[in-house]
């Protein structure tokens, strides 16, 4: 028998993974790695806001995901700083500031590293349907936004000309990652999350010849990745966040591999 | 007449303090056909986003038709690798389509072969077959055509040139294009908008053609660009092509071709024509 930690795990990684594929596979379009980067760096701040404040952190890490996003959305529409500037002046200041709002939780020891790497085997059932209720929640707002975002994706000009609504997408879209970071920092990590949004999407890349195929593919290499990962945590003894990133990394290799020797073929 | 499908009034925009667009009004109108040109870096291509609203002008109007289908073909469509995209999916980005239809419409751009490419495998020749491909599919209203035979060898121009005309007829659609190599479409040209940062003329090309000054004012400054025309000396349009051309590279001509305006303008002066000028022609540009 599995024991009852260890599925609770699996089915929240999974659920996680295919939560990250189709959003994964946008990030990588609209090359956004270092825009979930920050976002995820904000998250910590997140934590630390929870814990002060008294609510739950999972709250407290999409609330400061969010309120990234749009500071983010904000300093992009001047152009005197450059966007990948206004990134990292972001990502690194709300995780310095994260880091030292931690410094002032009183009382209660914080496992900053189950935030920086994840902690997938401490995940409970009431973290598994939030993550169910959000990632439904994510999932459908992209598939209802899908043709529009994918045509602004392509070519913004071709988009705004036949009148899809540009900036509100983009602004949507960076929401709904926002929330789908806040979701994930529990199970992988503040430091690991990105890893799970664009490695499985790399690794689709090579397989698909449609987008739609490429973001499928993404979900499947990602819970294949948390399937190895938690293996070889369980068997080997390797911290789970950290060994599910491995995992993605190692598929892709093979992934490429498998590729050059079909194109030899 | 019948309202405009766009209509652009008082159209100012400055990028970093350089003024990109100055007082442009420009209006469309169903089923015209308007060429835009001028030279290289005029603001062509910003006023058309400005117009299609990718862009927002820092002052003046743009009204739009409610309910407006555009078709827009960008100057050039660079599918980064990390798309993936077939060319059945690139028709079907805004709006579905049977594989039949799709079929169908790249089978009158002569490109039915491409149907399972990927986008970024297209020559640019193909790309733009593609494009026009796509815009039967939208069946627009008014298609909006960015200096369409860029990248484009000279054979493949006429081609494409012909290709526009034959979509523009099955659409029964106003066009907008930009160009500064215009040949073919130009005989069917409404009105031939020339445009650097302002409108600085526009007019019939028939009016253009016809000038008696005309071959006196182009002869010469085409001589420069005969590598690219030479190939057109047997078609009927050539000399539409040279009209614009030239009126692409200065300002050499004279206004008077604004639809029995005569003005006279020492069309010398317009050589080092200056931004900062006042036009005395400039009222004859937007005379309507």
């Amino acid at each position: 028998m599995i024991d009852d930690f260890l599925l609770r795990a699996i089915v929240g990684g999974v659920l996680l993974a295919c939560v990250c594929g189709p959003f994964g596979a946008f990030i990588v379009w609209r090359r956004m790695a270092f825009f979930g980067d920050m976002l995820a760096h904000s998250a910590l701040l997140g934590v630390a806001l929870g814990l002060l404040i008294g609510i739950d952190v999972r709250l407290g890490m999409v609330a400061t995901c969010l309120a990234s996003a749009l500071l983010l959305a904000y300093g992009q529409r001047q152009s005197k700083i450059g966007s990948d500037t206004v990134l990292g002046m972001l990502a690194h200041s709300t995780l310095a500031l994260g880091m030292v709002a931690l410094a002032f939780v009183q009382g209660v020891a914080v496992d900053v590293m189950a935030y920086l790497f994840g902690d997938i085997l401490a995940i409970t059932m009431g973290d598994i349907w939030i993550l169910a209720g959000g990632g439904a929640f994510a999932i459908v707002g992209l598939v209802w936004m899908w043709r529009p975002l994918l045509a602004l994706t392509v070519s913004p000009e071709i988009a705004a000309a036949e009148s899809v609504p540009v900036e509100r997408l983009r602004l949507i879209f960076m929401l709904l990652m926002a929330l789908v970071i806040g979701l994930a920092i529990k199970i992988v990590g503040v430091l690991l999350i990105t890893a799970l949004l664009i490695v499985p999407a790399a690794s689709a890349r090579f397989f698909a010849k449609t987008p739609e195929q490429m973001a499928l593919g993404a979900a499947i290499f990602g819970a294949a990745s948390v399937l190895v990962g938690i293996a070889m945590s369980w068997h080997v003894d390797t911290p789970a966040g950290p060994s599910i990133v491995i995992s993605a990394a190692g598929l892709f290799i093979v992934s490429s591999i498998v590729m050059m020797g079909l194109r030899k073929r | 007449m019948t309202a405009p499908l766009i209509e652009g009034r008082g159209l100012t925009l400055s990028f970093g303090g350089e003024r990109v667009l100055d007082q442009v009004s420009l209006s469309i109108r169903a089923g015209e056909i308007i060429t835009l040109i001028g030279p290289n870096g005029a603001g062509k291509s910003t006023l058309v986003k400005t117009l299609l609203g990718l862009q927002k002008p820092d002052s003046g109007d743009v009204i739009r038709k409610s309910g407006l289908r555009v078709g827009y073909v960008p100057q050039k469509l660079a599918i980064d690798q990390v798309l993936p995209l077939t060319v059945k999916r690139f028709l079907t980005l805004t709006r579905s389509a049977s594989r039949a239809d799709c079929q169908k419409v790249l089978a009158q751009v002569g490109a039915a072969h491409v149907i399972d490419a990927q986008m970024s495998s297209l020559s640019g020749g193909e790309a733009q077959r593609v494009m026009l491909a796509r815009t039967l599919l939208l069946r627009p209203e008014l298609l909006v055509l960015d200096e369409p035979t860029q990248g484009v060898d000279v054979s493949g121009q006429a081609e494409l040139y012909r290709l526009i005309d034959e979509i523009r007829r099955e659409l029964d659609c106003a066009v907008l294009m930009i160009s500064h190599d215009l040949h073919l479409v130009m005989a069917k040209t409404d009105q031939v908008v020339c445009f650097n940062r302002h409108v600085c003329c526009s007019g019939q090309p028939e009016t253009v053609r016809q000038h008696p000054e005309y071959r006196s004012l182009f002869g010469v400054r085409e001589a420069d660009a005969i590598g690219i025309y030479t190939h057109e000396h047997d078609h009927e349009h050539d000399l539409s092509g040279h009209v614009v051309g030239g009126c692409g590279h200065d300002h050499s001509h004279d206004h008077s071709h604004d639809q029995g305006h005569h003005h006279h303008n020492d069309h010398h002066h317009a050589h080092d024509h200056h931004h900062g000028d006042a036009h005395a022609h400039k009222e004859a540009g937007t005379a309507k």
